[in-house]
């Protein structure tokens, strides 16, 4: 009950701080922006003649990776920035001092502010993604392959992001935590492409390094998941020729494996647990 | 079931009957820095208990042990009865912390509803207690406005509105008025006897002397995380160690007498005789008049908490 109380509060924070309403605006120019860069696709030519139907899908499939992969980004360090002051800017201001003496346990307040922000990333990725895919499909009829699928992967990315954020959060200022986070980001993808190479190269001790990075935070696997589901059957049957391809971070050969899957809800469990352990444990 | 009974019960006598907060030698350390060194201390139910000292002495490092938000380092305590961090007993507690903020974004009224939901309050009973407490603290007029918009001052009324949400058993008060004018100051003295006066124990921290001499039954004083005093205000103060005359006719034959009797300071036509026995004033007039000396006024120093106080911190016995 104090979960949900405390997840509401965090909703309402949104909304009242204006977060709504300025990320709301700029989405919609960014998909404004994209779907009309879509619609005009079809006025392209291919050696002087215009594109056919198929080519013109061809390029439609390979953007539309390249802006969800922009998406992505702008999701994970958005989930990171405001998972980050979620307890550390509460502690440094003197709301949390008011809240604990209160008869409640310390983890239904990290509970309920990881729910808060898992709705608020799970809401704003899933109605700006349905609205890009929408415009596009509506632009010049092209729809990716697992629209859903690659929506869900998108907002994993960003809860593990957020996760991450806040368990930050129950030990270092807001600006360190949000900087942290990022950080990560950055060297998970490194990792990522990375383990692509190896495989593909038969380096074993880059495969590793590699599989290692992304494993720790498992936000480039969810990556990879989104861009497989968004590729076309024809483009993955191209790309999976040339060993190139692997270090390509737009690009998926196959879909994210179970035990990968497993993987990453126990990440966000284990992460989520060590953010309650660690916030218990502090002195405030 | 009937075990659980039987345990709320023997909970619920525990916190009626236990003085309002106990401690045994409760110790919080940071690293090489003692916050507090072995804090004893008992403080019966419907007092005013001032907690004393200078900045940096303990004060707030004692107010969150005894809330559970910092873990001792060694020591015990038990508030209302049961040990400190209990979850039960933190529906009977309010608190006001010294750096005091809340949601920005809220009004008033929604401040307080989040604080009557998360102490557990029963939802019929939140407009009354949220009014009743707006009322008391002279925000009702507020009530619907943004924190954001609010003064210091109006913020640290808050901040007792939301202390005295529920109609606690016991309420910590961290430098209640520091963001108060003298008016404020005066309101939250009668709020803090109102409180009291229905049994509300009272735990008032500050380093402002004379607002504690004003409204509390006894006091501690701490320092350097140490109790060095610990008493009722008189007990504390002490006697009268001083008298100050006043005379139509001051000269030296008559301050020699005075001299007799202690150390003697003069300014203008007032003498001040420190270090006496109070038994000794009627005999210190009787020597004065015998030397022709024709007495205006005779008043006994008052000794202050603040002057007791300083010379507690200068290490004086």
């Amino acid at each position: 009950m104090v979960v949900w109380t405390i997840a509401a509060l965090t909703l309402r924070e949104a909304a009242r701080r204006r977060l709504l309403t300025a990320v709301g605006i700029l989405t919609l120019v960014m998909i404004i922006f994209t779907v009309w860069g879509f619609s005009r696709l079809p006025t392209l030519t291919c050696g002087g003649t215009p594109c056919s139907p198929v080519e013109i899908r061809t390029i439609a499939a390979g953007l539309l990776i390249l802006v969800a992969y922009m998406f992505s980004v702008i999701l994970a360090i958005g989930a990171a920035f405001v998972a980050a002051p979620a307890i550390a800017g509460e502690i440094e201001s003197g709301v949390m001092l008011a809240m604990l003496p209160r008869p409640i346990r310390r983890a239904e307040i990290v509970l309920g502010k990881w729910l808060g922000l898992a709705i608020l990333v799970t809401l704003y990725a899933g109605l700006t993604g349905a609205l890009e895919f929408l415009g596009i499909k509506l632009a010049i009829g092209y729809v990716p392959p697992q629209p859903v699928l690659a929506l869900l992967f998108l907002i994993g990315q960003g809860i593990v992001l957020l996760t991450l954020a806040l368990f930050c959060s129950t030990r270092l200022s807001p600006i360190t935590a949000g900087v942290v986070a990022v950080i990560l980001f950055g060297l998970a993808r490194l990792g990522g492409i990375a383990e692509a190479i190896g495989l593909a190269f038969q380096n074993e001790t880059i495969a590793a390094v590699g599989t290692v990075m992304s494993l720790l935070l498992p936000t480039d696997g969810l990556w990879r998941g989104v861009a497989f589901f968004m590729e076309p059957v024809a483009l993955i049957a191209l790309a999976s020729n040339q060993r190139a391809a692997a270090a390509n971070p737009f690009f998926a050969s196959s879909p994210p494996t179970t035990a990968f899957i497993l993987w990453a809800v126990g990440w966000v469990v284990v992460v989520l647990g060590m953010a309650v352990f660690s916030f218990d444990r502090r002195d405030l | 079931m009937v075990r659980a009974v039987r345990d709320a019960h023997a909970a619920v006598s525990e916190m009626t009957a236990a003085p309002a907060i106990q401690t045994r030698d409760l110790t919080k350390r940071y690293g090489a820095v003692s916050a507090l060194t072995g804090l004893t201390m008992e403080v019966p139910r419907g007092e005013i208990f001032g907690f004393l000292g200078p900045n940096g002495a303990g004060k707030t490092t004692a107010v969150k042990l005894l809330l559970g938000l910092t873990r001792p380092t060694a020591g015990e305590a038990w508030v209302l009865g049961r040990p400190v961090g209990d979850r039960e007993v933190r529906r009977h507690i309010g608190y006001l912390p010294e750096m005091f903020r809340y949601q920005d974004w809220l009004s008033a009224r929604e401040v307080l509803a989040l604080h009557c939901e998360l102490a557990g309050l029963p939802r019929n009973r939140w407009a009354d207690e949220i009014d009743e407490v707006l009322t008391t603290v002279g925000l009702a007029a507020r009530a619907n406005d943004r924190v954001g918009t609010f003064s210091k001052g109006m913020q640290q009324r808050l901040g007792l509105a939301v202390a005295l949400l529920g109609r606690p058993d016991l309420i910590f008060l961290d430098e209640p008025t520091s963001a108060l004018d003298p008016i404020g100051r005066h309101d939250v003295r009668e709020i803090i006897r109102q409180v009291r006066a229905r049994g509300t124990t009272i735990f008032l921290n500050s380093h402002l002397l004379s607002e504690v001499e004003l409204v509390c039954d006894r006091v501690a004083v701490v320092d350097r995380g140490r109790v060095i005093a610990l008493g009722t205000i008189p007990e504390i103060v002490g006697e009268t160690r001083s008298v100050r005359l006043r005379l139509e006719n001051p000269d030296s034959a008559i301050e020699a007498v005075l001299q007799r009797h202690g150390a003697v300071e003069r300014s203008n036509d007032w003498y001040i005789v420190r270090e006496i026995w109070p038994g000794a004033i009627p005999e210190l007039v009787a020597d004065v008049v015998r030397a022709g000396g024709r007495i205006l006024a005779v008043e006994p120093g008052q000794p202050t908490l603040e002057d007791r106080f300083l010379q507690l911190l200068r290490g004086a016995p």
